[in-house]
């Protein structure tokens, strides 16, 4: 066997979801804020009054900095795809290109227009077509991300191609199946949804910061109005489809939901972990006579209930999956890791029969041999079962962090709503709301850390590891990469920080 | 300076490190050749890497 570095394979995953964070702490609020200004520019329009007009140009300059900041983030992700994941980019690349393209072509470049306008366009274009611009720009950068979600639920959820064994690349058989896959339609509404909660998480903390310092009142209060209805919808429009979601790692992932949940031993009737710790040091992928838990409160059979809408309904743990033999929802019965192991090696064989052989009979036979095993073709790429079960803990407290960061913004919210007039009257609470500002961060990077931590050792679930979709480099140049990143990174993170601190203590240019 | 300039100057630094620095020095592309040996490199690796007990 031709042997793979394990810190290669780490210092990769290292740098790419660096990269991947980085460019997500901009995204989001682009998605989120950019909806909360075109609110107040459509209030503007509506009702003539020049005060939305200068609220929603403030927001328009924070969202502006943003913008400026995180463009071409996303560029050094898709250099890595040719350097460190060569495999990966040639094997799924006649795929996994075509919505990148797409969102380069069209999505972005729409944005990239009327964000001109946008911004330059105030006194030169009617309120209308300057309205229509904002909105524009803002659905611009919103089918941006649901390109680049159509091609990250892929990974999650491979269909609509065929392996060609001859260019050893996978190719699209049908576009609106990857286009409209049903993991790609949630993912990107659960995305998008939760964004606009950072979005009006923003505008809450910074306009709390406003009243707190005594200063731009009105407009602060104001903001926190719409903000506040805006991130309301948007985070009970979050926790349904993050129901969604779970319906579908449930289905489509069950390593993911076990991981995520710290279940082992799976079954009917399952509890929903509530409340837990989990114990330190604990083997996730092999049995032990340790409780997995220092203390662990559950919700009887609600896991069960969310993630097949009845109470007795079966959720397999880590070592059902490992295990197999469980029924699966399609009627068949789960294989067992060692089973699928063994196809993928047989695929991997016939794939490597089909290319060196002369023999037309002989080639068939082997493309009959990968076609009847090629779902399985990823799994031969595995050591052991044990590779199959992602690391536990962080995938199990970052979906905590996220739900519970989620419901705590739901509450802020609906409680700013109903109580505003006397929190924004207590400067503890304005302080507090100040302060859980980047909690919005906090759960959308914990949000990706689940979906990404838990699904490994996969880069496309089933069909590849990254064991096998990396490039053969040398570890010493992906860590100098890396840390050549984090040094980039930081420099650009405070320039942004600071230049958009500058503009808030600046504040809005109000004129009555 | 006033801040649509900031920001300009900022993304023109950017994309001169991205595309004058990272992508030539640290970003070669991995691949090299035609297409068939593109395939054949690619082919070599996926099968060599296989785990056999």
């Amino acid at each position: 066997m031709d042997t793979i570095d394990s810190t290669l394979v780490d210092w990769s995953r290292a740098q790419f979801a660096l990269t991947a964070m980085y460019h997500w702490i901009f995204v989001p609020l682009t998605l989120g804020l950019g909806v909360v200004m075109a609110i107040m520019e459509t209030l503007y329009v509506r009702t003539g009054r020049e005060f939305w007009k200068q609220t929603a140009r403030f927001w328009m300059k924070l969202f502006g900095i943003n913008f400026a900041m995180g463009v071409a983030t996303g560029i050094i992700l898709e250099f890595e795809f040719g350097t460190n994941w060569s495999n990966y980019s040639w094997f799924v690349g006649d795929i996994f290109g075509a919505p990148l393209a797409i969102e380069g072509i069209v999505a972005f470049f729409m944005e990239s227009t009327f964000i001109a306008v946008m911004y330059f366009g105030w006194n030169k274009v009617s309120k209308g077509a300057h309205l229509a611009s904002t909105w524009l720009t803002i659905i611009g950068a919103t089918l941006s991300a649901w390109w680049i979600l159509v091609a990250n639920a892929w990974m999650q959820y491979p269909v609509g191609m065929e392996f060609n064994p001859d260019t050893v690349r996978n190719e699209m058989v049908d576009f609106a199946a990857v286009a409209l896959s049903p993991v790609a339609v949630v993912k990107f509404c659960h995305t998008v949804t939760s964004s606009w909660v950072l979005g009006a998480a923003f505008v809450v903390g910074m306009s709390c910061w406003y009243l707190l310092r005594g200063r731009h009142t009105d407009f602060a209060k104001a903001s926190i109005r719409v903000a506040c209805w805006f991130g309301l919808v948007a985070a009970l429009l979050t926790a349904h489809t993050g129901h969604q979601s779970g319906r579908d790692i449930a289905r489509l992932q069950p390593m993911k939901l076990a991981a995520a949940e710290g279940l082992y031993e799976g079954g009917n009737n399952q509890g929903l972990v509530m409340a837990a710790a989990l114990r330190p040091g604990v083997d996730w992928a092999a049995p032990t006579s340790e409780e997995r838990f220092l203390f662990n409160i559950e919700l009887p059979g609600a896991l069960s209930f969310l993630a097949t809408h009845e109470w007795d309904g079966y959720v397999p743990g880590i070592r059902n999956i490992l295990e197999g033999g469980y029924p699966l929802p399609d009627g068949s019965t789960a294989l067992s890791a060692e089973e699928k192991m063994q196809r993928g090696r047989t695929a991997i064989a016939a794939l490597a029969t089909y290319r060196q052989t002369k023999d037309a009979a002989e080639k068939q036979a082997a493309l009959e041999t990968l076609r009847a095993n090629f779902a399985c073709f990823g799994y031969g790429y595995l050591s052991t079962p044990a590779d199959l079960v992602p690391p536990v803990p962080l995938t199990f407290y970052s979906f905590r962090i996220m739900v519970m960061v989620g419901g705590f913004y739901l509450a802020l919210f609906a409680g700013m709503l109903v109580l505003g007039k006397w929190i924004c009257r207590w400067k503890l609470a304005l302080l507090a709301v100040v302060l859980s500002t980047p909690l919005a961060w906090m759960a959308s990077q914990a949000g990706w850390v689940v979906a990404e931590v838990g699904r490994q050792p996969w880069a496309i679930q089933g069909l590849l590891p990254n064991v096998a979709a990396i490039s053969r480099l040398d570890v010493g140049a992906v860590q100098t990469t890396f840390f050549i990143f984090l040094g980039l990174f930081t420099l650009l993170l405070v320039a942004e920080v600071s230049i958009m601190v500058r503009a808030i203590a600046t504040g809005p240019e109000l004129k009555d | 300076m006033t801040l649509g300039r900031t920001l300009w100057y900022i993304i023109l630094v950017k994309l001169l490190i991205m595309f004058a620095v990272l992508k030539p020095f640290f970003f070669p592309s991995h691949l090299q050749g035609t297409e068939q040996e593109k395939e054949a490199a690619v082919s070599a690796e996926l099968t060599g890497r296989v785990n056999n007990p």
